[in-house]
This record gives structure tokens, sequence and C-alpha cells, in this order.
């Protein structure tokens, strides 16, 4: 069961920060934060159906995490969990099209790293 | 540095930072008030309504507002390693307020965070530049600020 919990928050996890990522980037960049101008953009966000099809995919992985913690440590939860830093960037790359230079490699792979070390 | 990447990166340090803190904190609230088991589909929701977890779902949904935000303008690819100084936190705050102990595996993983958050955060602007590229082709989503 935790193998089955892990894959449907690594799954749900990377399938809904690639598509907030998406949606927002679609929208353009926030630079009002007076809360008339957040209600206006709250409002395009709730017709964004990128931003909808994410919080429906995080919203799975959060009820995963929750049942996951009661089988496993999160010292052993979060080590699992961490492979999403690489199936995100690698899609930042191709579906995102963003340009991910080998700083910015090296930078995931030892947060990757890092988290493994932290949690293990 | 133009005045544009300086507002930029100023505009992206502070959203990042209540990205971290929301999560942090959210998390923490979120397992201190969660119950030892959750034998029923009901008692996932019925959990969320205990007054930790509730505080700890709270600063989740403004994780979520503040990340989906700092996404507007800045690549996923950034973001990622940026906001993952979170897990120090983490460490950090197990060890002074829980007495947790780190010991030099987990001192070593503190240390290639730090390195990797640094390296990207410091070395990378945090948005790709794709006006020359594809200016033409993205058509009008892209535009920097739509009308409301």
């Amino acid at each position: 069961m935790t193998w089955i919990y892990i894959a449907i928050i690594v799954l749900a996890t990377t399938v809904g920060e690639v598509m907030q990522a998406l949606g927002m980037r679609r929208h353009g960049e926030i630079r009002d934060f007076r809360p008339n101008a957040l209600g206006r953009v709250a409002a395009a966000l709730a017709r964004n159906r990128f931003v909808i099809a994410s919080v429906a995919a995080m919203a799975v992985s959060f009820f995963a995490y929750m049942a996951l913690l009661t089988v496993a440590e999160l010292s052993f939860a979060v080590p699992a969990t961490a492979v999403t830093y690489v199936l995100e960037t690698i899609l930042a790359k191709y579906v995102l099209k963003e340009r991910v230079t080998a700083l910015r490699w090296a930078g995931a792979g030892l947060v990757v790293g890092g988290v493994v070390l932290v949690s293990l | 540095m133009t005045a544009e990447a300086a507002r930029l990166r100023i505009k992206t340090w502070i959203c990042a930072t209540v990205v971290v803190l929301s999560n942090v904190f959210g998390n923490f609230f979120l397992k201190r008030g969660m119950p030892a088991d959750l034998p029923t589909p009901l008692s996932y929701i019925t959990a969320l309504f205990q007054p930790w977890a509730a505080l700890g779902v709270a600063l989740l949904v403004l994780w979520m507002m503040s990340r989906m935000a700092l996404l507007s303008w800045a690549d996923l690819s950034y973001v990622l390693p940026v906001t993952s100084i979170g897990y120090v936190l983490v460490a950090l705050m197990g060890n002074a307020f829980l007495h947790e102990q780190i010991g030099v595996k987990r001192w070593s993983g503190i240390l290639l965070i730090v390195a990797g958050v640094a390296l990207v955060s410091a070395a990378t602007p945090p948005l790709t530049d794709h006006s020359a590229e594809h200016a033409a082709e993205r058509g009008p989503h892209h535009a920097p600020e739509r009308p409301a």
C-alpha cells in the first residue's frame, strides 16, 4: 500500500505543479497586490482550466499524503517524494519550454541529494 | 543588473519567503493536528477541522496562493530548488524546538540543499526570456498583463 500511495503522490504532484505553472504562465505576471486586483486575478484563475486541473491534482496528492503518513514515517515519505523534483525539472524543460541551464540542473541535483540525506 | 531585473529579483525573494514560511508552518500545524489514524473516508475531512489542523490548512492555502503568484512570473525550474530551503528550516526547527538530533548525514544534506538553493537563486535569473524567440507565436495569453 505504501508504494501505491507514493506512486499516486509523485504522479499527482508532478502533474499538478506543472499544470499550475502552465496556468500561471498563461495568466501572466501578477503586478498589483491590492485586494481588488487580487480578486480579479482569482476570478480569472477560477476560469483557467490548467489552474482548475492543477488544484484537483494537488488535492489528490494532499489526501494521498495524509494516507501515506498513517502508514509510513515522515523520514521515509519525504525522500520518497523528492523524485518529483527531477520529473518536474524535466517537464519544465520540455513542456513549459524553460531554459534549464546547467546551473539549474546542478542546483536541482544538489537539492534532491540533500533532501534524501536530510530525511533518511 | 537593470532596474527591471532588480525589481523582479526583489519581488521574487519576498514572494518566495512567504511560500517557504507558509509551507513549513502549514505542514507543522497540520501534522500536529492529525489524529493517529484515519479509518474512514469521512475521517479525512473531519480531521481537517481540528483547530491545529485547520490552522495548518489555512497556511497551506496561503502557500498555494503565494506559490501561484510566484509562478506567474518565475520559472518552475527556478521556484522548485529555491523553495526547497524549507527542508532546511524544518530540520533546524526540529533541532531547536523538538530537540531532534542533527547528525553528520543530516548536516551534509542541509549543506547540499543550501548549496543548490544558492546556486540557482544567485546565479540564474528567475525567468526564461522568451520575448525574442516566441513573441509572435505565443499570442495574447502571454501579454505581461491581461486587461481585467
